[in-house]
C-alpha cells in the first residue's frame, strides 16, 4: 500500500502497464492476423515485389510495361504522386499568394470576388471538385472535333495537348550559361551584400542577377544558331501525335488539387500580411522607402513567419490529398498498391508500403520547411 | 477601428461614414459615387482592375444565371433535357430521393428523413449557447436512441434495415457527427499523453499522433477496410460502415488531439502550479483544474476540425459506402441522365456548401463569445 503511494514507483508501474497493454493488443492482432493468412493460403513477407505484376499503367515517368515488378510498379506509382505534388504544391502557392494579396486589396471589387472564391472553394470537398473536373475534362469533345483555345494547343476528352520543344543536343550549353548565370547572380548578390554592409551603398542585386542569367542564357542561344523546333500536336488517326500531353486523370487531379489547396493558402498569406503591425509600414515610408522596398524589406520577411509554418501544413495536406487520385483513376501510389493487394491479397503489406512512404515524404517536406523557416525566423540578439 | 485596406473575414468592410466622407450635404447618388470613387477608381491601378473584373463578371455571370435559371429544364425528361440550352434540374427532381438516401428502401425514406430532421434539430439546438446544461446531453441520448431505432428498425413494427443499405446525407452526417463525438474523449487522452511526464506514454502518444498525421485519410480507410477483417479473431465479422467509422475515429481523433494540446499549452503555469500548492494530484488537477478551462478554448478548432471531418467523409465513397457523394454519383448511374452530371455535382456541392458555410460562420462567432470574458 506505501508502495503504490510512491511517486516513483507508480510512474514505473503506470508506464510498465501501458507497455504491457500496448504489446498485448499488437500480440493479439498480430497473431490473428498470422492466423486468417495462413487459413487463406496468403503468403506474408515482401518477396511479392519481385513478382512480374501483370498490369500496366497509363502513364509512368520511368520505362514500365506489364512485365515488369510489383516493385517497379509501386516506383512508378510513387513518382506520379510526388510529379502531381510537385507541381501542384508550385501552383497552389502562386495563386493562392495572388488571391491572398486580392482579398486585402483596397478594390472592393476585387477583394469581393477573392472572398467569393476563398469561401465557394474551401466548403466543398475536394473529392467533388475532383469528380467535376474529371467530369468536365472527359465530357470535352473528342480529338477530331477539338478545342483550341491558341493555335498548336488542343483540349480534347483525351487530354490536353500542347506544343513540346524538339530537344537540340546544343541546348546543353543553353543549359550551362542558366547555370553559369545563376551562381553568377548569386555570387553577385553576396559581393553587393558584403558592400552594403561596408560602404552603405545598396547593390541593385535582384535586378543584376535576372540581366545576368537571361543575358549569358540567351548569349549562349544565339551562339549555337538559335535552333528552335517546336513540334506541334497533329492529328493522326483517332488521336493526336506530338506535343506534351496530359492525361485528363492528370489534369483533373493538378487542378483539383491546385484549387482547393489555393484557397487555403490564400487565407494564410492572408493573415500572414495582416499580422505585420501598420506601423511597420507607415514607419517604413516615413523613412522614404518606396513601396516596393517596403513590401520587399519590412513587410515580407516579418509575414513570412507568421506563414511558413501554417503553409508547410498545406503543403502536407496537398501531398497526402493528391491520394484522393485513386478515385478518378490517376496511377498514384495508393492506386498501384490497391491493385497490388487486390491481385496478391497481401493487404497488410501493401497498406504498410504506401502509408510508409506518405510518411517519408511528409517528414521530408516537414525537414525541408523547418530549415527554411528557421532561415526566416526571428533572430534574437 | 478597423482599417479600410484590410477587410476581415468576419465583417463586411465598413462603409466611411457619413460624418467623414462625403462632405454634410450630399447625399444618395452623390454618396454612392463618393464610395465608389474611394473603394473601385482611387487609383489608376484599381481602375484597372476594377474594369477587368467587371469584364471577368461580364464574361461569367450573364451566362452562368441563363444556364442556371433562365434556360433551365425544371421538369421533364432526358429528352426535353437534351433540347434545352440551359442546366437539367429535372435530374435533381427526378432523382433527389436517390441521392439523399441511398440505398435506403424506397416505401421507408420517411425514416431517415425524420432522423436528420431530428439531427439538425439537434444541432441547431446544441449550437445556442444558452441550451448548454445537462439536460442537453439527456435529450442528446433519446435522440440518439430514437433516430436508431428508425434507421435500423426491427421494433415497433418497423421494418429492419440492414447498415448495408443505409446511404446518402443521413449516412454522411452519421459518419462526422459519430466519428467526432467518439474521437473527442480519444482524444483528450492523447493530448495529455502526450504532454505526460512519464516518457513512455508519452511516446506511445507521440507515436501515434504523428503517424496518422502523417498519412492521408484514405490509406486509413484502406488499412480498415481491407486489414481489419485480418486483424479479427476467426468467425467475427465487422460490418463495412463499422470498419469505415472506426478509421474516421482514428484519424479524427489524432488531429483533434492537437487541437487540445493547443487548449492544454494556453493555460498559464500559474494555474498548474496553483493546483499543485494546493496539494491536488494529478487526476483531480486535470479534471477540476485544467481541462474545464482548456476545452472551452478548443471548442473554436473543434468545429473546424468537425468541417474537415464533415467534407473527409466523402472519401468513404472509395471503400464502397453509399453517403452523399456516392449517391449522388449513383443517380448518374443511368446512362439517359449522364450528361447532366453538372447539376447533380452542383446540387451536392451546395448541400456540402451550406454546412459548411454555416458551420464556419458558427465557429467564428463562438470563438468571439468565448473570449470575450478573456478579452483585455
Amino acid at each position: 500500500m506505501r508502495l503504490l503511494n510512491n511517486r516513483r514507483f507508480r510512474a514505473i508501474l503506470y508506464q510498465v502497464l501501458v507497455i504491457a497493454g500496448t504489446v498485448a493488443v499488437g500480440f493479439y492482432l498480430v497473431s490473428n492476423t498470422l492466423d486468417n493468412l495462413a487459413q487463406r493460403g496468403i503468403a506474408t513477407g515482401l518477396t511479392f515485389l519481385g513478382r512480374e505484376a501483370g498490369f500496366d499503367i497509363s502513364e509512368s515517368l520511368i520505362d514500365y510495361s506489364a512485365a515488369d515488378t510489383y516493385g517497379e510498379a509501386l516506383v512508378v506509382g510513387l513518382l506520379n504522386t510526388l510529379k502531381v505534388s510537385l507541381i501542384g504544391i508550385v501552383l497552389a502557392s502562386l495563386i493562392g499568394t495572388v488571391i491572398g494579396i486580392a482579398r486585402l486589396s483596397s478594390n472592393w471589387l476585387l477583394a469581393r470576388l477573392a472572398t467569393v472564391y476563398v469561401e465557394g472553394v474551401r466548403n466543398i470537398p475536394l473529392l467533388l471538385q475532383l469528380f467535376v473536373w474529371y467530369g468536365v475534362i472527359t465530357a470535352l469533345p473528342s480529338p477530331r472535333q477539338a478545342l483550341a483555345p491558341m493555335p498548336g494547343v488542343f483540349l480534347t476528352n483525351r487530354g490536353l495537348r500542347i506544343p513540346s520543344i524538339d530537344w537540340n543536343p546544343a541546348y546543353w550549353l543553353v543549359l550551362a550559361a542558366l547555370f553559369a548565370g545563376l551562381v553568377g547572380a548569386f555570387l553577385m548578390a553576396r559581393w553587393g551584400r558584403r558592400r552594403h554592409e561596408a560602404t552603405g551603398r545598396p547593390f541593385p542585386a535582384v535586378l543584376a542577377g535576372t540581366g545576368l542569367t537571361l543575358a549569358l542564357t540567351l548569349a549562349a542561344f544565339v551562339l549555337i544558331g538559335a535552333p528552335l523546333a517546336l513540334e506541334v500536336p497533329e492529328l493522326k488517326g483517332f488521336n493526336f501525335q506530338g506535343g506534351l500531353v496530359l492525361s485528363p486523370e492528370f489534369a483533373a487531379v493538378l487542378a483539383g488539387l491546385t484549387i482547393y489547396t489555393a484557397g487555403f493558402i490564400a487565407e494564410i498569406v492572408r493573415s500572414g500580411i495582416l499580422a505585420v503591425a501598420r506601423g511597420q509600414t507607415e514607419a517604413a515610408l516615413s523613412l522614404g522607402l518606396t513601396r516596393l522596398q517596403v513590401l520587399r524589406l519590412v513587410v515580407l520577411p516579418q509575414a513570412l513567419r507568421v506563414i511558413v509554418p501554417p503553409m508547410t501544413s498545406q503543403y502536407l495536406n496537398l501531398t497526402k490529398n493528391s491520394s484522393l487520385a485513386v478515385a478518378i483513376g490517376y496511377p498514384d501510389l495508393i492506386s498501384v498498391a490497391n491493385t497490388a493487394i487486390n491481385q496478391t491479397g497481401q493487404a497488410v503489406e501493401g497498406v504498410a508500403i504506401a502509408m510508409a512512404a506518405y510518411l517519408t515524404i511528409s517528414l521530408g517536406i516537414s525537414a525541408f520547411m523547418n530549415w527554411y523557416n528557421r532561415k526566416v525566423a526571428l533572430v534574437s540578439r | 477601428m478597423r482599417n479600410d485596406e484590410q477587410p476581415s473575414a468576419t465583417a463586411d468592410v465598413e462603409e466611411p461614414s457619413a460624418a467623414v466622407y462625403p462632405p454634410p450635404g450630399e447625399a444618395g447618388p452623390m454618396r454612392l459615387m463618393g464610395w465608389a470613387r474611394r473603394r473601385l477608381f482611387n487609383t489608376p491601378t484599381n481602375v484597372a482592375l476594377t474594369l477587368l473584373c467587371l469584364w471577368f463578371l461580364w464574361e461569367t455571370v450573364p451566362p452562368l444565371l441563363a444556364w442556371a435559371l433562365f434556360n433551365a429544364q425544371w421538369t421533364g425528361t432526358p429528352a426535353t433535357c437534351r433540347e434545352a440550352t440551359g442546366a437539367c434540374w429535372a435530374l435533381v427532381g427526378e432523382k433527389h430521393r436517390l441521392m439523399l438516401f441511398g440505398l435506403y428502401p424506397y416505401d421507408e425514406h420517411w425514416r431517415p428523413l425524420i432522423a436528420t430532421l431530428l439531427l439538425l434539430g439537434m444541432l441547431g439546438v446544441s449550437s445556442q449557447r444558452r441550451f448548454w446544461r445537462r439536460g442537453l446531453a439527456l435529450a442528446w441520448v433519446a435522440a440518439v436512441a430514437v433516430m436508431a431505432v428508425l434507421m435500423w428498425g426491427g421494433v415497433l413494427g418497423l421494418r429492419p434495415v440492414d447498415t448495408t443499405l443505409w446511404g446518402g446525407l443521413p449516412l454522411t452526417l452519421l459518419l462526422a457527427l459519430a466519428g467526432i463525438a467518439v474521437a473527442f474523449p480519444l482524444s483528450i487522452v492523447l493530448a495529455l499523453g502526450r504532454r505526460s511526464d512519464l516518457p513512455v506514454v508519452r511516446a506511445v502518444c507521440v507515436g501515434y499522433i504523428e503517424l496518422i498525421r502523417g498519412v492521408p485519410l484514405v490509406s486509413v480507410l484502406f488499412m480498415a477496410s481491407v486489414m481489419f477483417p485480418l486483424f479479427m479473431p476467426e468467425g467475427v465479422t465487422v460490418d463495412k460502415l463499422l470498419r469505415a467509422q472506426i478509421g474516421i475515429i482514428l484519424f479524427t481523433a489524432a488531429y483533434l488531439a492537437e487541437a487540445v494540446r493547443g487548449g492544454l499549452q494556453a493555460i498559464p503555469r500559474g494555474q498548474y502550479e496553483a493546483a499543485d500548492a494546493m496539494g491536488l494530484g494529478y487526476w483531480q488537477k486535470t479534471v477540476l483544474i485544467v481541462l474545464p478551462q482548456a476545452l472551452r478554448i478548443v471548442i473554436p478548432p473543434m468545429v473546424n476540425q468537425f468541417i474537415s471531418t464533415f467534407k473527409d467523409t466523402s472519401l468513404v465513397t472509395i471503400v464502397g459506402l453509399f453517403d452523399l457523394l456516392t449517391s449522388v454519383k449513383a443517380s448518374l448511374a443511368d446512362p439517359e441522365w449522364r450528361p447532366f452530371f453538372i447539376e447533380a455535382y452542383v446540387f451536392a456541392a451546395l448541400i456540402y456548401w451550406c454546412f459548411c458555410f454555416l458551420m464556419s460562420r458558427y465557429s467564428q462567432r463562438l470563438e468571439e463569445d468565448l473570449m470575450a470574458g478573456t478579452r483585455r
